[in-house]
């Protein structure tokens, strides 16, 4: 199906009202990318651009201005053309005309109410009839706390070997990050997290090393160690795609295959990528994964990364990020994260920015329809620390998050970022109620490691793996 | 109250330091933390991490996050004779939220320069806070003189050294431009990571220009007393500004 182009443009931006009035003050919008940018919440990336609100009251009647427009003029309006953007094609193109006939008379305001006060299962329906912009304009006009309340009842379920985002599970990427790529000290990190009943999400490596021949080690090691030791999930190396795609041809065991994504055809090319290549990427995987289920691609994303890489078309971070899931929703992924506070204080510039982007983030990818986790990090060059990291780890657990990172420490000896420790999933998990993906909590508890939901008291030493 | 001092937590050696209550094999745990400085064999207090841990982590986060915040020490700036600058960002804050400004110079700063620097040098030095102040208090004096001493046996005419506040990496560009340098040398502090504030990196380009892309430079990254020390760094960098002249290139396209 393709879009009836003349939709674009003046003809339905006319009718919509770009102006309102707050406190007697008078604020005149210049189109919908404007009007998106500036409803956003505070963001340091947005003040970069050049394009933030001025003011708070600024930022307030943006947002008067936002409820007041349709579903059908956001679609229309997508923040970078159709003509020059293939994210915004991919995206456009996988409209399902029927729902958005739906719904596309509901104002951005009606949406907020309509996703908070439905029932999950008839909002499941809807996300057919979804395009990125819209997402991020209800996005704009929620609280934290609406964020969480509508996640909520959003749940996402995907299928790999194992099927994460059943309701009371909470999983974990067990990253066993090391400096030089050594394997017996990656190795060593694999052994302490699974000890805490971590990596039922993926054991996932961000390699130092992008070499085929150093990626393809460390994805066999992954996948003979939980042979040996009976676990049941997922091995990944996070390669860039093309080197990931090399490995695969030569007959290593891959279950998931790895890419950063970008919310436009410009950052994607900065990354390297293109949605054919993707396309080819994902059949590949088809052909020759190692997994069983029918998903099997693993993508992160994180606000910022357009404005970085000068492909953000002028449009605001929180609108690229849901462009991002646009497009990882054409690969039916079995993971999808955001990497929240790794890009620095000129996109998130604080705890508070940071909490309120993962919150965002983890709402947008879940009305998207993807099985999303979020990264919940900081850098040491941004005003945040562990205390935020921790708030926003357990407002997400309340959201009932997919997964969260589980890293020694909570130190990425090789990243030089903090993100969730071990022990941070085993508390979170506590403190919910929840357990790690079926399959393989049964098999901690087979190991000694886990009973009754808890970490037993043998749980936390690696030397149970030596043997 | 006891006379005494409780012992400096970062001063704790960590490599092999095994913590956790009654592992099953303890040998093995040596063995395995041996193997990464990843944070592991910590043992646990419940679903959380003990007071040692946690202390020193946050020790070691303090230590970063001070790095991006202090200033460098003028004084040994001063001592060495730098001729000091600014960049357009005005202050720590909007130096860390606008990189953007941090790259840049007023057109005045730019005459200046002109005014008070030796023109068309044949090696320019610059060094600028980056994300790490202490980087350049710890590592500078001792690899200042270094390379100063190296250019000068290898008869190469150095220009004025040049210190630039709140400024990042491609400064460089600008700078080389302005004074038309052949090599132009950056010593920079890195964005700190965990307990390790004092990382500088050293980046080098031939006729570094605004026109061209980042591949053009060459960078030495690390230096510090417990990666690759200032005064071997010094050395590294005395040779590679010799093949840079001598290749009249760098970046991707000089074959090492």
């Amino acid at each position: 199906m393709s879009l009836n182009l003349t939709l674009y443009g003046e003809q339905v931006r006319g009718n919509m009202m770009l102006k309102t009035q707050l406190f007697g003050s008078i604020y005149r919008f210049k189109d919908v990318k404007e009007v998106l940018a500036k409803a956003n919440e505070e963001k340091s990336g947005d003040q970069l651009a050049g394009i933030g609100a001025q003011n708070t009251a600024e930022r307030i009647a943006a947002k008067v201005v936002l409820s007041e427009m349709t579903l059908e003029d956001l679609r229309y309006n997508p923040v970078v053309p159709y003509e020059i953007d293939e994210v915004t094609r991919v995206n456009q193109d996988s409209v399902d005309s029927d729902t958005f006939q739906q719904i596309k008379s509901m104002t951005v305001g009606e949406f907020r109410e309509f996703i908070l006060k439905t029932d999950n299962s008839v909002l499941a329906q809807i996300r057919p009839g979804l395009t990125a912009e819209m997402v991020a304009g209800v996005t704009k006009l929620m609280s934290n706390l609406d964020l969480v309340y509508a996640a909520k009842k959003l749940p996402v379920v995907a299928a790999c070997n194992t099927t994460i985002g059943e309701a009371g599970t909470l999983a974990s990427r067990l990253q066993p990050n090391h400096p030089t790529d050594a394997l017996e000290g990656v190795m060593a990190s694999v052994m302490e997290g699974l000890s805490y009943g971590v990596g039922d999400a993926v054991i996932g490596l961000n390699p130092a090393n992008d070499s085929i021949d150093s990626i393809s080690d460390i994805l066999k090691a992954f996948k003979e160690f939980v042979m040996k030791w009976e676990i049941p999930t997922q091995n990944c190396v996070l390669a860039h795609v093309t080197t990931q795609m090399e490995a695969l041809q030569k007959g290593v065991p891959m279950d998931l295959m790895f890419q950063s994504l970008a919310g436009s055809q410009k950052s994607n090319e900065a990354f390297g990528i293109n949605v054919k290549l993707l396309d080819e990427a994902y059949r590949l995987m088809q052909a020759k994964k190692s997994s069983t289920g029918a998903n099997f691609m693993y993508f992160e994303t994180g606000q910022g990364s357009e404005l970085s890489s000068e492909g953000h078309a002028g449009a605001d971070q929180v609108t690229m990020e849901a462009r991002c899931y646009g497009l990882a929703k054409r690969y039916h992924p079995f993971l999808v994260n955001t990497v929240v506070g790794f890009i620095g204080p000129e996109y998130l510039y604080d705890g508070r920015q940071m909490i309120r982007a993962g919150l965002e983030d983890h709402f947008m990818g879940k009305l998207t329809g993807l099985p999303m986790g979020v990264d919940v990090c900081y850098t040491n060059h941004m005003k945040a620390d562990q205390n935020d990291l921790e708030n926003l780890a357990i407002i997400l657990s309340g959201g009932d998050c997919n997964y969260f990172m589980g890293i020694p420490g909570g130190d990425d000896v090789m990243l030089m970022y903090q993100s969730t420790s071990y022990h941070d999933i085993a508390a979170l998990r506590e403190l919910t109620g929840k357990t790690p993906i079926k399959e393989f909590y049964e098999r901690m508890v087979a190991l000694g490691i886990m009973q009754a939901g808890r970490l037993t008291a043998q749980a936390g030493d690696p030397s149970i793996f030596t043997v | 109250m006891q006379e005494g001092m409780i012992r400096d937590i970062a001063a704790i050696e960590y490599n092999g330091r095994l913590t956790i209550d009654k592992p099953k094999d303890a040998d093995s745990c040596v063995r395995l933390k041996k193997t990464t400085n990843a944070r592991i064999c910590v043992g646990r207090a419940g679903d959380r991490i003990k007071t040692e841990t946690w202390l020193r982590f946050r020790a070691d986060h303090a230590v970063a996050m001070d790095a991006v915040w202090s200033d460098v020490d003028e004084s040994v700036i001063d001592q060495l004779k730098f001729y000091k600058i600014q960049t357009l960002a005005k202050d720590k804050e909007q130096y860390l939220t606008r990189p953007d400004l941090g790259r840049k110079f007023s057109e005045q700063t730019l005459g200046e320069v002109k005014k008070h620097c030796v023109m068309n040098p044949v090696v320019q030095i610059l060094v600028a806070d980056g994300l790490s102040s202490p980087a350049i208090n710890a590592n500078l004096a001792d690899i200042y003189p270094m390379i100063v001493d190296g250019v000068r046996a290898n008869g190469h005419q150095l220009g004025t050294p040049i210190f630039i506040k709140y400024g990042r990496v491609a400064t460089m560009d600008q700078l080389s431009e302005a004074l038309g340098a052949c090599v132009t040398v950056l010593l920079v502090g890195e964005r700190p990571g965990l307990a390790t504030g004092e990382s500088m990196s050293c980046y080098m380009a031939y006729e570094s220009s605004t026109a061209k892309p980042e591949s053009q430079r060459n960078v030495i990254s690390n230096i510090h007393r417990n990666g690759i020390p200032p005064v071997e760094a010094g050395a590294q960098i005395v040779q590679l500004i010799d093949i840079l002249l001598r290749e009249k290139n760098s970046g991707v396209t000089l074959k090492l």
